[in-house]
């Protein structure tokens, strides 16, 4: 038992002592996923700040002035454009100069104070539905909130008071973080173990390794720890920009935390490793990584929602261990899940790491062709 | 029009290159001077790193001396490299040919980026396809062929239009001793029929001696030059063979001889028997003292002692690479008898390994005894390197026997493999470790630790000369010194068995010997040693040897019984006459049987 403990100590100082000896690894470890985590957190969002609008006001009455005033003093509305006549409406569009356009007809005045139904027309740019859909929603409330204070004679006898849980302002950057956690550090770690055995085979040291008295599995477990220990540090980088640059606040323990993301970076590794033994060269083995990749991204439920993608696609998820992870990280993170409440995570990702680690070690020394 | 210009001119030409970790600048050609005469064929013989290849790609314009003149085609390549370009032809070692393209799409894409004319092609095809014999395989793609087969379109690609200077760099490394054969033949016809002018590099002797002119270049200069005549002559009168005692491995008496340096210049087994250089002062009664009284035949010399005479005098002493080890083992067991028993280490039945429909390796078998010296010989592509997999457990075989120290090792527990070294074909170990932590890990990977692993590494260290090297990383050593890491890897468990695959492809004569040397002390202290080579001559320090060609057996037993096999009672060939006998008659059987199973 020593002995074994030993040897796997020495496969893993000779892996990381490989890895960090290569200068150009050691800047791939640590700057993209800390580069990328920024990137992300900046740019992929789908909240509405800065939303230029046009206005054609045909009334010019109070009414219509205070509910302008309203919309410009939420802060994200800004009003780049005022119209003349409807002709300049297509105008503003097809530029791109504003996302919408309000207009507000010429009784407006008269239809509020008789207390009648008073139509405010919406014209979106639905190029980007998204945006065009929140930016729709976000006018409805403010017209919705303005409507209760007209008090009048048709008082509202519903209304919707809506509490955001786990991220109350809505923010996407908080759906996001936790996921990229995951996914950030996967791609590497995945690329990491598919190019290991891959470049190993190439210098020829596979072999001078298989005819040693290390089995397999040593081999493989060798592989794995170093990599995981390195794919643990990338996400760490991910999570300490989320807690303390973004400031996105943990609900979750850390342990709980850790454990989801060490089984779901065995997992990933199992799957660059095999991968690595399918591969006899490290560029088939990079072009496999990139091309598995992708879609287990679009896949995971990342940026959008595995439960609104078709019957099929939902089916193919289960086979994702990044789908898992990005659940697993949102419900810890976010929701503050235990251990208990996300095993529905966890066990797919031992499932999935007892397949493809044992599937990898025997490729190490059988072929498939 | 007639020629009187020299091909080529150059005129005390430098090149240095800087060494990036050290900040040190290496002058790899030093003050060159040579002249090529127009249709001539011309060598450049040397031990590896001596600047051949620099040399080379400087006359090809491909990159600038530091110094000198250089007239190639009577222009001055350094100022007007695409003149000379489009008039010479060169083929470099390592020849850029489209594995996944057909001997045929190779040869049009050559054409095309030389910008051979449509009307001359299929005439220049015709003629190449059939000097280099691959009419029959016009369709099939070049990563599907032999080395000869590759090296041979390599040079077809080379020649799709007649270059009036034709630059080869060492064309004929690691190819079978036929391939040769017919590669030389085709240079031969060549300069024949279109008067070219050759100027070649190669590390075979035995080839250069076909040439008209030998330059030999050792370190960046110019050791000599002239025809193989006058090189030859340096060893004039100080050859000699001796037979070693009745039942003494001759190269136990040739590593006596090697030695001792100060008497002797060089020494090889020479069918059954050693073959030596005396040193011109060395006192006759020392000779008399070290061959105790066995009768010496004087000899010619050939172009190899010549050239190893000149290797010798310039270092004087043995280079570092070939300093031998353990010397008192040598001495205290010449006779070599209780090393062996008869007990088979390996036996081999009926194995058979198959890619496909190809097959590699076709219903071999064979044996070894403990403590011989084995020997697995063959072109490249015969199968030879799958046989030696298949022993080591790399690959598994279709089907047939066999055992490794008493198990396969292919499904016996991990720690049998402690029972057998390894050292692979090219360098196979971590090239960003140091010695010392490649020592260490795979150290770590035989099962030893602490104290004991200290020690190991200390002795291996030792063995094999790597001390002050250990913290260089292992990548970055020179080509020497990776080799005896490998060794030294392969050897730091003691194993029973080393299996060491063309541990002598492409290293110069004189590393040969050093590496031989060590295999030689090896056995005396008991190691099986199993080796594949294609260097024919190096049978001659085998024990027993079998020859593999297209898969199958085609001889086995000592180097003698091959030989005899070859010859009838002609037992004094040399092993590659032996080797191209066998083969060539094995091949012809097969065209009359259409391929019957023999053996």
């Amino acid at each position: 038992m020593l002995d074994l403990v030993r040897r796997i100590i020495s496969l893993c100082r000779k892996e990381f002592l490989a890895i960090l000896k290569d200068p150009a690894n050691r800047v791939i470890l640590v700057v993209p996923s800390l580069v990328e985590s920024f990137l992300f957190g900046y740019a992929a969002t789908f909240d509405l700040i800065n939303v230029p609008y046009a206005l054609l006001d045909q009334s010019r009455g109070a009414a219509s002035v205070e509910l302008i005033a309203r919309l410009d003093g939420t802060g994200v509305f800004q009003r780049v454009a005022t119209l003349q006549t409807q002709r300049d409406i297509a105008g503003v569009i097809d530029s791109q100069q504003v996302l919408m356009v309000i207009q507000i007809g010429p009784r407006f005045e008269q239809q509020v104070n008789a207390g009648e139904l008073a139509p405010v027309q919406l014209i979106l740019d639905a190029r980007n539905s998204n945006s065009a859909g929140s930016a729709a929603g976000y006018v409805a409330s403010i017209i919705e909130s303005y409507n209760t204070t007209l008090g009048g004679n048709a008082r509202q006898p519903l209304t919707v008071e809506a509490r955001a849980w786990y991220n109350p302002n809505l923010e996407t950057r908080w759906n996001l973080m936790p996921g990229l956690i995951a996914s950030l550090s996967m791609i590497q770690t995945m690329l990491l173990a598919a190019l290991t055995v891959a470049r190993e085979r190439e210098n020829g040291t596979f072999d001078q390794l298989l005819v040693t008295p290390f089995s397999p599995m040593e081999i493989m477990v060798g592989k794995v720890i170093p990599i995981v220990a390195i794919g643990l540090l990338q996400s760490t980088i991910v999570l300490l920009v989320s807690l303390y640059w973004f400031e996105v606040p943990l609900a979750g323990s850390l342990i709980t935390l850790y454990t989801g993301l060490t089984l779901f970076t065995i997992a990933s590794v199992g799957v660059g490793l095999a991968i690595s033994a399918v591969c006899t060269t490290m560029q088939q083995a990079m072009l496999y990584t990139f091309m598995l990749v992708m879609p287990l991204i679009m896949l995971s439920g990342l940026a959008t929602p595995v439960r609104n993608m078709p019957e099929f696609l939902q089916v193919i998820t289960l086979a994702n261990p990044l789908r898992f992870a990005v659940d697993l990280m949102q419900r810890v993170y976010l929701e503050g899940a235990d251990l208990m409440m996300v095993g529905y995570d966890l066990i797919p990702l031992l499932i999935m790491s007892t397949v493809t680690l044992p599937f990898a070690a025997w490729l190490f020394r059988n072929r498939l062709l | 029009m007639e020629q009187t210009q020299p091909a080529l001119v150059a005129n005390d030409i430098y090149k240095r290159f800087p060494v990036k970790k050290t900040g040190q600048i290496v002058e790899a050609v030093a003050g060159v001077s040579m002249e090529v005469s127009a249709g001539s064929l011309t060598a450049l013989v040397g031990p590896d790193g001596a600047g051949k290849t620099t040399l080379l790609r400087m006359f090809a314009g491909l990159i600038k001396p530091d110094d000198g003149h250089l007239q190639v085609l009577n222009v001055n390549v350094v100022t007007d490299p695409q003149t000379v370009q489009d008039r010479i032809s060169y083929m470099p070692q390592r020849f850029g040919l489209y594995e996944d393209l057909s001997v045929q799409e190779n040869l049009d894409l050559y054409a095309d980026l030389h910008g051979v004319p449509q009307e001359v092609r299929g005439q220049r095809y015709r003629r190449l396809l059939e000097m280099t014999d691959l009419i029959r395989f016009t369709q099939r793609p070049a990563g599907k062929l032999s080395g000869g087969m590759k090296q041979k379109l390599g040079l077809a690609c080379t020649l799709v239009r007649s270059p009036e200077l034709l630059l080869l760099d060492e064309p004929t490394v690691g190819v079978d001793p036929l391939s040769r054969r017919e590669l030389w033949e085709i240079i031969g016809q060549l300069i024949d029929e279109e008067q070219l002018t050759v100027l070649i590099t190669t590390a075979y002797l035995d080839e250069a001696e076909r040439c008209t002119r030998i330059h030999v270049l050792e370190e960046g200069k110019l050791l000599a030059e002239g025809p193989p005549d006058e090189i030859r002559q340096y060893a004039g009168d100080l050859c000699f063979v001796t037979a070693p005692h009745q039942g003494q491995p001759s190269r136990v008496l040739q590593a006596q001889l090697l030695d001792d340096s100060k008497n002797i210049i060089d020494a090889v087994p020479q069918s059954g028997a050693v073959r030596f250089i005396r040193r011109p002062h060395a006192r006759q009664q020392d000779i008399d003292a070290l061959l105790s009284g066995i009768e010496v035949i004087p000899v010619e010399a050939r172009l190899e002692d010549g050239f190893m005479v000149l290797l010798r005098e310039q270092h004087q002493m043995i280079p570092p690479d070939t300093l031998p080890f353990e010397r008192p083992a040598l001495s205290a067991t010449t006779s070599g008898e209780n090393r062996q028993s008869d007990e088979k280490i390996i036996e081999v039945r009926d194995l058979v390994r198959k890619f496909g429909d190809f097959i590699a390796v076709d219903h071999v078998s064979f044996w070894v005894r403990r403590g011989e010296i084995f020997g697995l010989l063959g072109p490249n592509g015969a199968g030879k390197t799958t046989t030696f997999r298949i022993l080591c457990g790399l690959l598994p075989a279709s089907s047939g026997f066999l055992q490794v120290a008493g198990v396969n090792l292919r499904h016996a527990r991990a720690p049998a493999r402690r029972r057998i070294g390894y050292v692979a074909q090219k360098f196979a170990l971590y090239g960003d470790l140091t010695v010392r932590e490649n020592l260490e890990f795979f150290g770590n990977a035989y099962g030893l630790f602490g104290e004991r692993l200290h020690e190991r590494i200390q002795v291996v260290i030792q063995q094999f000369d790597l001390a002050g090297r250990e913290q260089s990383p292992s990548g970055q050593l020179p080509g020497g010194f990776r080799q005896r890491l490998a060794m030294a890897v392969g050897l730091l468990h003691e194993p029973e068995i080393l299996f060491l695959d063309e541990p002598t492809s492409g290293i110069d004569p004189l590393r040969r010997r050093g590496f031989w040397r060590h295999i030689t002390a090896l056995s005396e202290m008991g190691t099986t040693i199993i080796i594949t080579t294609h260097f024919m001559e190096e049978a001659e320090y085998c024990d027993r040897i079998v020859i593999q060609d297209n898969g199958r057996l085609v001889a086995m037993g000592t180097p003698q019984e091959v030989r005899g096999q070859a010859g009838g009672k002609d037992a004094t060939l040399t092993m590659e006459e032996a080797f191209i006998r066998i083969v060539a008659r094995e091949r012809e059987r097969d065209k009359s049987t259409e391929r019957a199973p023999s053996l």
